[in-house]
């Protein structure tokens, strides 16, 4: 089976900064692969160009075996790659099951369809099932600026989740959230993987929740692989331990 | 051909000026992200305040000049960034230039109101003759536009590329952030292009005045033309808007004598149309990052 | 698909919308307002109608997609001036040159944004900067079309079914009904997923393509609809004054409409109401003169802008929010 996602020899340069610097890997079908990595490792610009937010200075980008670099992000989404922001990233005047909606809307029907036919048909149950899979229950009509910080990450993410994605990638979804919900969002994230058969690659800071989350870990150092494997095998690593240690 | 080449010398005259206020433009542009609509009424209104201390005050022209250009300076240099800019950058791009369009709207006005609906005479610096140099008939005030605004352009490159304070300006306007943390007095050099752009609105004022005479409408087509030549031009660079301003002056001049004295507006807008559909960023702009 | 809208709205319709009821009970009111005004009273309430179309549309392209279009006064230059030709020289019914001007205007907006939006979004304001000045130039030169300075006057005001609306009462009936109409449309769009989507798009749009909404085409029908109400605004415009000149449809009142849209309250649906009754109609019963009126105007915008960018609106907004804590604090 090919793999969902393929990266090759990606690079980007900002001015004479090389942020990328040939990166390669693929995920397979219902993995969860963790990249981690130094504060400015190149991480963020590495799902940037993935995501086509930028334009890599070399190299490609393949979704089941099809050439997707440089796709416009929109046309990436529908295509069932979505992901979640580092910072917060809800529209605050619309309120928490509008957001789940608009994010769902997209992809279904036609531009026209969407104004004249029926009105976010099944987008409202979908948006319910988020709304209660993510125990938002009691804020569905909350306006999302008006949110904790945790609580805005959790509708972030259901965002990412509500049309479905074959392929989601998480930028430090674990980010500013407390002990409990991260908990919370953990379980959250696995159930999908084992339900949906979703395949995530997860950005993040936070040790334990990569290794407890991933099942494959890539370890980037100054925008390159430094070293590839379970996270056992990561953690067992010394190249990783200079790297981390030497910052 | 003498004929030509007339148009030609006036039309890089004209666009000298349109490439003094596009300078201007795209300087706070860089800096503070300012999107200045009132770019043209900024051109129009130091002649307009110079003519007014003269009439109101009864001062002779240079004691007059000297005190509408430190008038404007300091209200339309340093108060519009004090005042405008400052408290409205914060709400984000969009409000600040609808900001600078109600200014706009106010300078005009404010000149027709207070000032002449209509033209008045501005004078010349240099005498109005015609002299003939190879069979060709010059203005000698075009030439002077020329020199001066050429000088003042070369004195900016100097500036900004030669001085200490200057490379500090251009950080300032490359990265913000990091100039910031270099230590460079980010506040002040923000400042320093506004009233930068101010200065270049005045010589822009006293080069145009006296050909087009002080009129509170003047800034329409200047600004429309500064904005089309910082686009044409690259938007981003002062080179960029000098090309561009030059191109739109010999454009609209040479419209004006050979396509028709109607439609000569078209032809600047025309040039802007086919610069966004065939090289965006400009003639001398370089790609900028997709972020959408 | 094919399930009619109606029976889909079961979760908006959990509430009476505000400003659904806000809009009809206008609508009343305005109907009977004008009785005992005299002609001159009359005609300014039905100007300020007209200009709160136009002011919508530009609050669609500004207040809800975030773009500035610098032509609306052009868009309703171009539609009062089809509208005036095609009924004058050509017979049209008003009611097919109504539906044209639209049309028009639309797809000028289509062809006008599609360029400039592929660049930079802030390309679209200097684009139709460019086109409004190109609008005035051939309205005022293209003499065997427009009539030039002279302009176009005797435009009839249409009959609605045999009724004639010549009078000024009969009209700012017509002219009630019409903006009803247009506003109800507007109401309709914006709650719909494409005013969702113009909303997300506002407020971030980086965000909004990573949800795969397709941010160019959205602005880009933003953009065109409200152009269109332009068109529409032109079009009842031209048999308001029946009599049509290019020097409505300049480049300054391009601006200015774009200030009473800021004025109002961008965003808010009744926000063009008000910029156009702080625009419109206040300088004609404060009687003053038109320049010193525009400075003042201009300069409360700006003040506005630092204060409270949400305008009038955003003001009552916040009053209204503020007064409900108190009560709510005292109970």
């Amino acid at each position: 089976m090919s793999p969902v996602l393929e990266v090759h020899d990606l690079h980007k340069a900002f001015g004479g900064i090389k942020a990328v610097n040939g990166v390669s890997f693929s995920v397979k079908e219902g993995e969860i692969l963790g990249i981690i990595g130094p504060n400015g490792c190149g991480k963020s610009t590495l799902f940037n160009c993935i995501l086509g937010q930028l334009e890599p200075t070399r190299g490609a980008v393949k979704l089941d075996g099809r050439d997707v670099t440089n796709m416009r992000p929109s046309a990436l989404n529908r295509l069932g790659v979505s992901r979640t922001f580092q910072l917060l990233q809800v529209f605050p005047e619309l309120s928490v099951r509008e957001n789940l909606i608009l994010a769902g809307q997209e992809h279904q029907g036609s531009m026209l369809g969407r104004l004249f036919g029926a009105r976010d048909a099944g987008l409202s149950e979908k948006a319910e099932q988020m709304i209660g899979f993510f125990k938002l229950g009691h804020l569905a009509d909350a306006k999302a600026g008006g949110l904790s910080y945790g609580q805005q990450k959790l509708l972030d993410a259901a965002m990412a989740f509500m049309a479905g994605p074959r392929l989601v990638l998480l930028d430090e979804p674990a980010g500013g959230v407390n002990l409990t919900m991260l908990g919370d969002l953990k379980e959250r994230l696995r159930a999908i993987n084992a339900e949906q058969g979703a395949t995530f690659v997860v950005i993040e800071h936070n040790m334990d929740f990569v290794m407890s989350l991933c099942t494959r870990v890539i370890v980037l150092a100054e925008g390159k692989v430094l070293a590839e494997g379970t996270p056992a095998e990561v953690r067992a690593n010394p190249a990783v331990i200079e790297a981390y240690l030497g910052h | 051909m003498a004929e030509f080449i007339a148009y030609l010398i006036a039309g890089i005259a004209t666009g000298a000026i349109y490439a003094l206020a596009a300078i201007g433009f795209t300087l706070v542009w860089q800096t503070s992200q300012t999107i200045n609509f009132a770019q043209g009424e900024f051109v129009m209104l130091p002649a307009v305040l110079i003519l007014l201390a003269v009439k109101l005050l009864g001062l002779p022209l240079w004691a007059g000049g000297l005190l509408g250009i430190a008038v404007f300076l300091l209200i339309f240099g340093a108060g519009f960034k004090l005042v405008v800019v400052d408290p409205m950058i914060k709400h984000g791009v969009l409000p600040l230039a609808i900001a600078t369009m109600a200014l706009s709207i106010v300078m005009k006005e404010g000149a027709k109101d207070g000032f002449s609906a209509e033209a008045q005479s501005f004078p010349s610096l240099v005498p109005t003759d015609m002299i003939n140099l190879l069979g060709v008939s010059i203005s000698l005030q075009h030439l002077a536009i020329i020199v001066v605004a050429f000088a003042a352009i070369g004195l900016l490159q100097w500036f900004v590329g030669g001085t200490r304070l200057g490379r500090q300006m251009q950080a300032t306007a490359q990265n913000p952030t990091v100039a910031r943390i270099l230590g460079i007095p980010v506040e002040r050099m923000v400042l320093l292009t506004f009233l930068l752009n101010a200065a270049l609105a005045v010589v822009a004022s006293l080069l145009i005045s006296p050909i087009y005479l002080a009129k509170f409408s003047n800034g329409e087509t200047i600004g429309l033309f500064a904005f089309i030549a910082a686009i044409v031009g690259g938007f981003n660079q002062v080179r960029g808007a000098l090309v561009g301003g030059l191109l739109i002056g010999v454009a609209d001049s040479l419209a004006a004598a050979y396509v028709s004295s109607q439609y000569r507006l078209a032809v600047p807008l025309v040039l802007l149309v086919a610069i966004i559909l065939i090289k965006p960023e400009g003639l001398m702009g370089r790609k900028e990052e997709r972020r959408v | 698909m094919s399930a009619p809208a109606a029976q889909n709205s079961a979760a908006p319709a959990r509430r009476i919308d505000a400003a659904l009821i806000g809009l009809i009970l206008g609508a009343i009111i305005l109907w009977f307002a004008p009785v005992g005004m005299g002609r001159y009273g009359t005609y300014v309430l039905s100007l300020w109608l007209v200009m709160s179309i136009g002011v919508m549309g530009l609050n669609l392209t500004l207040g809800y997609a975030g773009q500035t279009s610098l032509a609306q006064a052009a868009f309703m230059g171009l539609g009062a001036y089809a509208t005036a030709i095609l009924t004058t020289k050509y017979g049209v019914s008003w009611y097919a040159a109504f539906a044209l001007s639209g049309l028009l205007t639309f797809a000028v907006g289509l062809l006008l944004g599609f360029p400039a939006l592929r660049v930079r979004t802030h390309y679209l304001a200097f684009v139709t900067l460019a086109f409004s000045t190109l609008i005035w130039l051939v309205l005022r030169n293209e003499q065997w079309l427009t009539g030039g300075v002279f302009g176009i006057s005797n435009i009839n005001r249409p009959d609605f079914f045999g009724i004639k609306l010549f009078g000024a009462l009969e009209f700012h009936r017509f002219v009630v009904v019409v903006t009803l109409i247009l506003s109800l449309k507007l109401w309709w769009l914006i709650r719909s997923p494409w005013g969702r989507a113009f909303t997300a798009l506002r407020e971030n749009p980086v965000r909004a393509a990573s949800l795969g909404i397709d941010t160019r085409a959205y602005t880009l029908l933003a953009f065109a609809i409200g152009s269109a109400y332009g068109g529409f605004a032109g079009a009842l415009y031209a048999p308001l004054v029946e009599f049509i000149d290019p020097s409505p449809f300049s480049l300054s009142q391009s601006l200015f409409l774009l200030l009473m849209v800021v004025a109002g309250g961008a965003g808010y649906l009744f926000g063009p109401f008000v910029g156009a009754l702080l625009g419109v109609v206040l300088p004609e019963w404060l009687r003053f003169a038109g320049s010193l009126y525009l400075i003042i105007f201009a300069a409360i915008v700006l003040a506005l802008l630092v204060i409270c960018p949400q305008g009038v609106s955003g003001l009552i907004e916040r009053g209204w929010n503020a007064l409900r804590r108190k009560t709510g604090g005292a109970r």
